[in-house]
């Protein structure tokens, strides 16, 4: 995930002179370009045979998908099924929790992704420009936070999660996730490679901190937001451990929880695999939507520093 | 920072801004305060107590215990030890395979997808970043598809006549079956006689199990990807100048790659490796999801001994105190990892400069070995 502010604005122009250099200016060896020719079509069947194997595990789920059981055993790797069916899709949509599973998912999802957009930046945005006493002890204090390992707080999180009495409820779900520290990190980055100059013109204008934070700066961070955006949306979607750990009613199971649950057969008899291939192809869809539109600002990480 | 909080400090425009401050951070420091810090300082007392999962953990029916629950990991001799000191085996042995391979395959990749003339860079990247969108749970489902016995690697291995384990179900490690190879069935009595956590130097030294592996290619595959786009930031982030100088004195593409791309890649290196460590260490989902620690044990980690220990055998001070050995571990790991890849000074590099007797190919052999040192 190099998308973002921390990514040099030079990036591109290097890259684009990299891509030049590249070039040699009139090689003094004729023999060499065959050898560049050589060198990249090996490149390129490398790149080639990788790419199949990266790309074929998911073909090979989408095509069981629409197999039958013993079809699935029977071929395994082929992509395309003896009979077509929706039955897994079916059964999943009609006959079992999954839509319940997909409405927490969007419900948390959505929550934590807005919480985390709002919260993040409004402190984010209090460290790098605001100056208060204790400034120092916030952003030190985020730091050390954000080295704590995540696995070791499963039982800490259920602690308190049930102390405050919000087990098994979805603010349990929702308010432990509304802040993350790396993304407070990464607004604060953000804000501070931005000049000052049009916020302070706002304030000797006599605008409000929140006023010009909410009108003035928010907009303008725009980049950094969607960095946010798309990291708190894959974070909260693919969330297994929290959802553990807070929840046992059947009715508040996620996506992550429920389809874990169909993998070791709680629900199911026999492997079934066209059942649980199509589930998980099913909870793949959003994160990959979000993916393929956003993919040129998580890819191109020279992209994410652009101003707009 | 402090310049301009000097500078403006008490200016006009600057009014009410320590009052904004705090409120602006308020919500960010209630919910890690409450979700974050206040948990783990609850955990640390519960690992030094018997509470039992019932009631609050502070009610007056919950007693101080010691180090009992350490103990009862570290040095219990019984069933607590014995599954401790497997899940720390099986991970060891997951840390030291995954993160080594994930790094390589990423750089290789980064290095592959940056050789700017090719077509179709960004469908690459595309294909090689995937795997990381997708969720862990997912990504287990399909693998226990993939490697089942009758699954689509088994059937691939087959078509070269090679007849493929039963992945998940078989709880051998791979270097015992590649020391059965040999004939080795047993090992010296040393190493069985002897055990550490309950579990036998033969058996530390036994691999992962090959269900394991299969989580570890699962790994690799899923991360590498991520550590990619981390690679081709820095890659592209180098100036062309520094290759091109070493290419008009007519080294070659691997001696290029291994003196001149690769030192200079060092801190996006060191961060892979961390990262790579640190969530290595903390394997959680996949087991949840998959093996549950089957078969016969060999795919149980600390994560999820811990949440065992505590979720399902209401062993909370056990399961606690596993996830601060855990955190420790992990600490102690990021701060030795820090202290080998740690900047070595000029003085060598300055050295090196100034010995121009040292052969271009003598050099780049060094180098080689000292990289491979680096990402053990």
């Amino acid at each position: 995930m190099t998308i973002g502010p921390t990514a040099s604005q030079t990036a591109n122009t290097i890259a684009v002179g990299a891509l030049a250099n590249a070039q040699p200016p009139v090689s003094p060896r004729r023999q060499r370009s065959t050898g560049v020719v050589v060198a990249s079509s090996i490149t390129y069947a490398i790149l080639v045979v990788l790419a199949i194997i990266y790309i074929a595990p998911f073909l090979i789920q989408l095509a069981t998908s629409f197999k039958t059981d013993a079809d699935a055993t029977a071929n395994p790797v082929s992509l395309i099924p003896e009979t077509w069916t929706t039955a897994a899709y079916t059964k999943l949509f009609i006959n079992s929790d999954f839509p319940t599973w997909f409405k927490n998912s969007i419900i948390v999802t959505l929550f934590v992704t807005a919480g985390r957009v709002f919260f993040n930046s409004l402190a984010g945005y209090a460290l790098a420009r605001l100056h208060f006493r204790g400034r120092g002890v916030v952003f030190a204090s985020l730091v050390a936070v954000m080295s704590v390992p995540v696995v070791v707080l499963l039982i800490p999180k259920f602690l308190v999660i049930n102390q405050l009495g919000i087990y098994d409820s979805y603010a349990g779900m929702i308010i432990p996730l509304l802040t993350d520290a790396a993304g407070v990190f990464i607004m604060k980055n953000f804000f501070e490679s931005i000049p000052a100059s049009v916020e302070e013109q706002a304030r000797i204008d006599g605008a409000g901190t929140f006023r010009v934070f909410w009108s003035i700066v928010l907009p303008m961070a725009r980049p950094a937001l969607i960095t946010i955006i798309i990291l708190s949306f894959q974070g909260s979607w693919n969330e297994l451990a929290h959802f553990i750990v807070s929840t046992q009613d059947p009715s508040l199971t996620t996506l992550t929880k429920g389809v874990a649950g169909l993998a070791s057969g709680q629900l199911s008899q026999g492997s079934q695999y066209p059942i649980k291939l199509a589930a998980a192809a099913i909870m793949t869809i959003p994160v990959a939507v979000l993916f393929f539109v956003f993919q040129r600002r998580i890819m191109n990480s020279s992209e994410g520093a652009v101003k707009e | 920072m402090s310049k301009t909080t000097s500078r403006s400090r008490r200016s006009g425009i600057r009014r009410g801004e320590a009052a904004s401050g705090w409120l602006f951070t308020a919500p960010v420091i209630i919910l890690l305060g409450v979700f974050l810090v206040v948990p783990v300082l609850m955990a640390l007392w519960v690992s030094f107590s018997d509470w039992g999962g019932r009631g609050s953990p502070f009610s007056s029916g919950v007693n101080f215990v010691g180090f009992d629950n350490y103990s009862a990991i570290l040095s219990g001799g019984g069933l607590a030890e014995q599954d401790f000191g497997m899940s720390l085996k099986n991970n060891a042995w997951y840390v030291v395979l995954v993160v080594p391979i994930q790094t390589a395959v990423a750089l290789g990749l980064a290095v592959l997808v940056n050789r700017a003339i090719l077509r179709g860079r960004g469908f690459f990247r595309t294909a090689f970043y995937f795997p990381s969108v997708t969720s862990s749970v997912a990504i287990t489902v399909l693998w226990l598809f993939l490697f089942s016995t009758s699954g689509a690697v088994n059937k691939v291995l087959s078509w070269f006549g090679i007849n493929g384990p039963n992945w998940f179900n078989d709880p051998s490690g791979i270097v015992h079956n590649f020391l059965g190879l040999f004939g080795v069935k047993n090992g010296p009595s040393a190493l069985t006689q002897n055990s550490l956590l309950g579990v036998s130097w033969w058996d530390w030294l036994g691999g992962p199990s090959v269900a394991m592996s299969a989580f570890v290619i699962m790994a690799v595959f899923t991360t590498s990807g991520t550590f990619m786009l981390l690679f081709i930031a820095a890659l592209q982030n180098l100036g062309g100048d520094i290759t091109e100088a070493a290419m008009m004195d007519g080294a070659n593409g691997w001696q290029r790659f291994w003196r001149i791309t690769l030192p200079q890649l060092r801190p996006t290196l060191f961060t892979v490796l961390t990262l790579g460590l640190i969530g290595c260490w903390q394997v959680f989902d996949v087991i949840y999801t998959g093996t549950k620690g089957a078969p016969g044990k060999t795919t149980l980690t600390p994560a999820y001994l811990s949440y065992k220990s505590s979720f399902i055998d209401q062993d909370w001070g056990q399961g606690a105190a596993i996830a601060f050995i855990l955190f420790v571990v992990i600490v102690v790991f990021t701060i030795f990892q820090r202290w080998v890849l740690r900047e070595r000074g000029v003085s060598k590099r300055r050295m090196r400069l100034y010995q121009p007797s040292i052969t271009a190919a003598d050099e780049a052999r060094t180098d080689n070995a000292d990289s491979k040192g680096a990402l053990r």
